[in-house]
């Protein structure tokens, strides 16, 4: 057990330096820095004009949905970088999963295609 | 071979294949108009698969390398998985199409939940485990938020989410702990590395995962998302909730803890016993204030998780084999009920306070009748099969010399019975009030006195389930 904890002491001591870094700088603009605000100062900057509206605008739900169909599509690359570079060493059963997972995805794809997710207006 | 290996996971090929089919189907043509005979369909697709399961497994076979396990434990989980789905499907189309519900988005879900559900029960691996868990947990946080205009329903989806995230986050913890110390993910591989005397490692691993499926079964202290999922959804998304899903997590919490972990029973038993115990008492006293019978009953299944989970807790193939009785039965029973609940309506609009049964009896005798039969049945009155399944699980629990655990599942039953005779009060000596107006269609109807009737034949065989799932838990333990 002992002998096995001792192989991650390196992790340890990295998330030791890394926090504790972290911290230092932190905290040291809070003790270090000049501070003397006015009411100036702190007032929102927008270019140089007074603020125009809130920043906490509610966005169109679309949005929401362009970003989810970005991250499956995202995701489905990112699963065949792996696969494409070790296709050499694949045998048919590795290739047909694959052209099963595309599929599964295709399908989804024309499902929402036709729901009208795609659709703006 | 891969073609044997298919062979063998053939049932859930088939119902992946439908439910993409039935959705590329649906969407090219009618859209939501298709949706009620999508929905028949699905339940027909269920029945036939169910039964196939039922009549023609055989033997233990395992697939991609013990990755998927199909034996008889596994059968018997997926046929009443399958069944009830079916079943809570049906009732379901009538309240789904009053109040225009009925998207052909729902019967798919359903159906994928259920593929996710099969692979739980048939998990051999701690990846397969992970993938059914999540298909089925993905599925059902959609369809919990099927009415996205009101705030309750997205609500309670988005809880369901929140809280079903975070148990797959213990769970996954779990099993990469489970995974680094066993150096597998194979649970035959697991059950050799943890040998008869469980690492620390291991042991963080195997709570971490239990404490996840504590999660899915909810039971306490792992339950809080319950009450408020059950209220919010709509009322046929918690049927399905209360039944099918609840059989998939038990047999997958079986499952790990014998196939995984089955060297060190006595390591696992202390933890289920104490959620059994806390479920059983949190389910019988927290329920008794409700007013709501949507909360109550999802206080009821915390209650009625204890119970099953006492079969478990006893860490015998009796245990096991009453656990899934056990499960059967109360399954059965929540059908009927939600098929009562189902048809609760006032001008058009369903009502869930439990004062507006107030002597119900008068309006509707019979159905008055078989809601009582029921609430007796999960009561655990001894003339109903609701004792029987009782009755099942305190005697491996007494096999097992757990006497105080049996006791206290004795107190927790008769603090539950209180809330169950309640409703049972209103609707014979409650006060004189509008009473319900709401029609039930034949098809809930004939759940509601079927499952009535059956918590009163049963009591002679049980339909002969008994022997059944003594087969399935042999296959499991041994």
């Amino acid at each position: 057990m002992e002998e096995m904890l001792r192989e991650y002491l390196p992790i340890i001591v990295f998330l030791g330096l890394a926090i504790a870094i972290g911290l230092i700088l932190v905290l040291a603009a809070v003790v270090v820095a000049v501070r003397n605000p006015d009411p100036e100062k702190v007032s929102a900057y927008e270019c140089g004009f007074n603020a125009f509206d809130d920043a906490r605008m509610k966005f169109d739900v679309r949005f929401y949905l362009v970003s989810i169909l970005f991250i499956i599509f995202d995701l489905e690359v990112a699963f065949l970088f792996p696969w494409a570079v070790a296709f050499k060493d694949l045998s048919m059963v590795g290739f047909w999963s694959m052209m099963v997972f595309l599929a599964v995805l295709t399908i989804g794809f024309a499902y929402e295609w036709k729901k009208g997710a795609l659709e703006w207006e | 071979m891969i073609s044997s290996d298919i062979q063998i996971v053939l049932p859930e090929i088939i119902l992946a294949l439908f439910a993409m089919g039935a959705l590329l189907g649906a969407v090219y043509t009618g859209k939501d108009k298709t949706a009620s005979f999508l929905t028949w369909l699905t339940a027909g697709v269920f029945l036939v698969l169910g039964a196939w399961i039922g009549l023609n497994g055989q033997g233990t076979q395992e697939a991609f390398g013990g990755m998927f396990i199909d034996d008889s434990f596994s059968r018997f989980a997926k046929v009443v998985i399958l069944f009830s789905a079916a079943a809570v499907l049906i009732v379901s189309i009538d309240y789904m199409a009053k109040r225009d519900l009925l998207r052909f988005e729902y019967p798919i879900l359903v159906a994928l939940a259920t593929v996710g559900m099969m692979v739980m029960v048939s998990a051999g691996d701690l990846m397969a485990l992970y993938m059914g868990l999540e298909l089925q947990s993905l599925a059902l946080y959609v369809v919990a938020s099927l009415r996205r205009d009101s705030a309750k329903s997205t609500e309670a989806g988005l809880k369901y989410f929140v809280l079903g995230a975070l148990s797959s986050g213990l769970l996954l913890y779990g099993a990469s702990l489970t995974y680094g110390f066993a150096g597998t993910t194979l649970f035959s591989g697991i059950l050799t590395a943890v040998g008869h005397d469980v690492s620390i490692g291991l042991l963080f691993g195997m709570v971490f995962m239990m404490s996840g499926f504590a999660f899915k079964v909810s039971a306490a202290p792992f339950h809080m998302w319950t009450p408020d999922v059950y209220e919010g959804s709509p009322t046929p998304v918690t049927a399905f909730f209360a039944t099918a899903p609840k059989v998939a997590a038990m047999g997958l919490f079986a499952r790990v803890v014998y196939d995984a972990f089955g060297g060190v029973v006595g390591d696992w038993q202390q933890i289920v016993m104490m959620l059994s115990i806390l479920s059983m008492f949190v389910g019988a006293i927290a329920a008794i204030g409700q007013t709501n019978i949507k909360r109550l009953m999802a206080y009821s299944s915390i209650a009625h998780m204890g119970f099953a989970l006492m079969g478990l807790a006893a860490g015998t193939a009796m245990g096991v084999e009453a656990m899934l009785v056990y499960m059967s039965i109360y399954v059965t029973m929540n059908i009927g009920t939600f098929a009562f609940i189902l048809s609760m309506e006032k001008d058009g609009k369903p009502v869930t306070e439990i004062k507006a049964l107030s002597m119900y009896s008068k309006k509707e005798p019979l159905k008055a009748l078989a809601l009582l039969v029921l609430m007796f049945s999960l009561a655990g009155v001894p003339p109903m099969l609701g004792f029987m399944g009782k009755l099942a699980v305190f005697r491996a629990a007494l096999e097992a010399d757990l006497v105080w655990l049996a006791v206290a599942a004795g107190i927790a039953s008769v603090i539950g019975a209180f809330y169950y005779l309640r409703v049972v009060y209103y609707m014979y000596f409650g006060e004189d009030s509008d009473a319900l107006d709401g029609t039930m269609s034949p098809v809930a109807w004939g759940m509601l006195v079927a499952s009535a009737v059956i918590m009163l034949v049963g009591i002679v065989n049980l339909f002969g389930i008994v022997p059944m799932a003594a087969e399935a838990a042999q296959a499991l333990v041994n």
